[in-house]
């Protein structure tokens, strides 16, 4: 059976075949072949009222579809991509079509092989991460070969080797990993039955880039090396890693020779009704690239997580989120969430949810060295102390309640510092202070029909002033719904008109396929999904999206 | 000329596979981690012949937390006449992974919960977006999936759960 498998992939190793396409045909149709689309279009409208362009080609488009073929011990996979052009806010090195994700993976007990394109991750990604967030155009798959071995139970080794994407072409450097985990519990004896629960990992990765540089002597290979633990005891996580970069030179760093560094710790506690978490990180100059001239979110080799709460309402996700930055921070947050029991006081007759989050980062702590012409070492920086520029701040409430069978609501206050200099790049603006406020009501009319609103306030002085969201949104399940929104800027000043985003749409889902029609203004802004941001300019226009899996 | 006999007899096979629509399976081979951080095989997967629910979920998509709080509340009931066995799979990444613990057991749910923290079984199961949901048979074949939340959605589910455990047939 595997030899035909293997035979059967002979198209994309290049092996000779004979005549037995009767039974190979068979073979074939023992796997199972599936996918999914996606395809996104938008028709543009110039709108001087929120500085929205013509847009000469009219309508843009991006879409993509998965085909994934599995048989036994083997998958094989493409992805083909096109974007005609790519949609505002989209990077326009998308332009185009083309099959940039392609792959084939062997996999039994103790084995796997994967020759092509692959997503992969070292612990937290604070070394090498490659991953995709498609809603952002953000993609750095790596192209090369992946074995991941296990010797025995709660072992694993991996290797890997690579080039990365970019758009529909590869980075120039070369990417180089290995990464390793241990699970105590497992492999020692003593330790099978212990209620304390280890697991330690370590990777190591190494980019390759040749130095064209006139001005300095670059290093070319670049080296890097994590260190974690995870341990648990009975409802007690506590997990810590350390990432060290070896002198990394780049157009990020003012081509400085001085090493990266980066620490991340947290502890978590949790029980029925109750749970806490604790998270902090100190990152210093660590950001990795394979090409060191790139910018943007290009050639990432690593991942650094932004310890914030990540938001869905809309005033508080798009407006002022927060965004990492991987040449210096020092933050973190804690998280604590329990429910109130039926039947008491606060509680109610279905009891109540309630959610506290509080977040902090500020700059780290450096002294400038004075010696870009002699050692470009740039600065130092004191491990144990905070910098005195503050980048962030947020307190954050969320109650959950239900009050009847039919009606539920959520409500959320919040309360930001954000420092917009640094976050989005806007040297000289004002430190923004802002209050949000969401009330979220789903009240079920009858079986199957409901209806969801919500309203916002977002409350500032600086910036564009502020800003009050309304939203109905009416669903049939499990197929239609149709939503009406309304964002105004009724707080602009400076003579800033004070602009409705008004934006319809309805869909229709059936099973796994969706279909999606909307019409109205986007705001111009910092879209951020998973802590990768993106400035998209303001639109007016239909859009329509079609997603399907099979 | 083999060549090219060869790849049209492929094509040919792949699409009699997809025309004969024949239900596809879980993948038993992706690796997915406990919330206690121990690699695990989707193999795992398992409710002695009855079915199952796999919901992609992630802590900071509220539609997700809509439908799988929504079934929480009548989660007991299901069990106990189907004998149905939801899984959650949560694609947080290392952003967020160490606060869906604290989320789910400060939410109370029983279903059991694995992490896809690089979203390795979300590809392996052609997910595009949160939420959605899979359900599978006593076989392991899926039988229904859907995608995003509204309520009521919980109401249909069950509809297919109570006819699968009766064992009537899916179409």
């Amino acid at each position: 059976m595997l030899k035909k498998s293997l035979l059967l992939l002979g198209f994309s190793f290049g092996i000779s075949y004979y005549s037995f396409s009767q039974s190979l045909g068979e073979t074939i149709s023992n796997g199972e072949l599936h996918g999914n689309f996606q395809l996104d279009a938008q028709y543009y409208n110039e709108d001087s009222v929120i500085g929205a362009q013509a847009v000469p080609e009219q309508l843009l488009s991006n879409g993509f579809a998965n085909f994934i073929y599995t048989n036994k011990n083997i998958q094989a996979g493409f992805r083909y991509e096109s974007y005609l052009n790519p949609m505002l806010g989209f990077p326009t090195g998308y332009k185009g079509s083309g099959i940039p994700y392609r792959y084939v993976t062997f996999t039994n007990d103790q084995l796997e092989v994967t020759a092509g394109n692959f997503y992969d991750q070292f612990g937290s990604g604070l070394i090498f991460r490659s991953y995709e967030e498609r809603g952002l155009g953000y993609d750095n798959v790596m192209d090369g070969f992946r074995v991941k071995y296990k010797p025995a139970k709660g072992v694993y080794i991996k290797g890997l080797i690579g080039r990365q994407r970019l758009f529909f072409e590869l980075g120039p450097g070369i990417v180089r990993g290995l990464d390793g985990e241990v699970f105590l519990n497992d492999i020692l004896k003593k330790w099978n039955e212990k209620a304390t629960k280890i697991t330690l990992g370590a990777s190591f990765v190494s980019k390759y880039q040749p130095d064209q540089n006139t001005q300095y002597i670059l290093p070319e290979n670049v080296a890097s090396y994590d260190l974690r633990s995870n341990i648990q005891y009975k409802k007690v996580n506590f997990n810590i890693e350390y990432a060290y970069k070896y002198n990394d030179p780049s157009a990020d760093n003012n081509f400085i020779y001085k090493p990266g560094e980066a620490l991340l710790a947290q502890a978590s506690y949790s029980k029925k009704g109750l749970g806490f978490s604790i998270s902090g990180l100190r990152v210093d100059n660590m950001s990795y690239r394979s090409d060191r001239n790139q910018g943007l979110t290009n050639l990432l080799i690593n991942y650094i997580p932004a310890f914030t709460r990540q938001h869905t309402y809309n005033l508080l996700a798009t407006l002022y989120p927060f965004a990492t930055q991987p040449l210096g921070e020092i933050g973190g947050q804690a998280e604590l969430i329990f429910k109130i029991k039926k039947k008491s006081l606060f509680g109610g007759k279905y009891g109540t949810k309630i959610l506290l989050n509080y977040s902090t980062y500020y700059n780290i702590d450096t002294v400038g060295l004075n010696d870009l012409n002699t050692n470009r070492l740039g600065y130092k920086s004191n491990y144990f102390s905070l910098g005195d520029e503050k980048y962030w701040e947020e307190i954050n409430v969320e109650i959950s309640k239900k009050f009847s069978k039919k009606l539920k609501g959520i409500f959320t206050y919040s309360n930001i510092v954000f420092n917009q200099d640094i976050l989005q790049g806007k040297p000289g603006k004002p430190m923004i202070y802002a209050n949000i406020g969401v009330i979220d009501i789903t009240w079920k009319v009858a079986k199957k029909h409901a209806v969801r609103t919500e309203l916002q306030g977002l409350f500032t002085h600086q910036d564009h002033g502020s800003w009050a969201t309304g939203l109905i949104e009416y669903t049939y399940s499990p197929h239609w719904f149709v939503a009406v929104m309304d964002q105004y800027n009724y707080g602009a000043s400076h003579g800033e008109p004070k602009v409705h985003y008004y934006y319809a749409s309805f869909g229709y889902i059936k099973n796994a396929n969706r279909i999606q029609i909307g019409y109205g203004r986007q705001r111009a802004g910092i879209f951020c999904v998973g802590g990768v941001c993106r400035n998209v300019p303001a639109a007016n226009g239909v859009t329509i999206s079609i997603t399907s899996s099979f | 000329m083999k060549i090219k006999k060869s790849l049209t007899t492929i094509a040919f096979a792949l699409l009699t596979t997809f025309l004969s629509a024949q239900s596809n399976t879980v993948p038993k081979n992706i690796e997915v981690k406990t919330l206690d951080g121990q690699s695990v095989k989707t193999e795992v997967f398992e409710n002695d012949g009855k079915p199952i629910i796999i919901s992609f979920w992630a802590t900071w998509c509220s539609p997700c937390k809509r439908e799988l709080n929504a079934i929480a509340e009548v989660y007991e009931d299901w069990v106990d006449e189907t004998g149905v066995k939801l899984i959650a799979i949560s694609i947080d990444d290392s952003r967020n992974v160490s606060k869906v613990a604290p989320y789910v057991n400060g939410s109370g749910w029983e279903y059991e919960v694995y992490l896809d923290p690089n979203g390795d079984f979300k590809r392996a199961m052609n997910v595009n977006n949160v939420p959605h949901t899979f359900l599978i048979d006593g076989n392991g074949n899926i039988v229904w999936q859907h995608n995003s939340y509204t309520p009521g959605d919980e109401d249909e589910l069950y509809e297919l759960v109570k006819k699968l455990a009766n064992g009537e047939e899916i179409k």
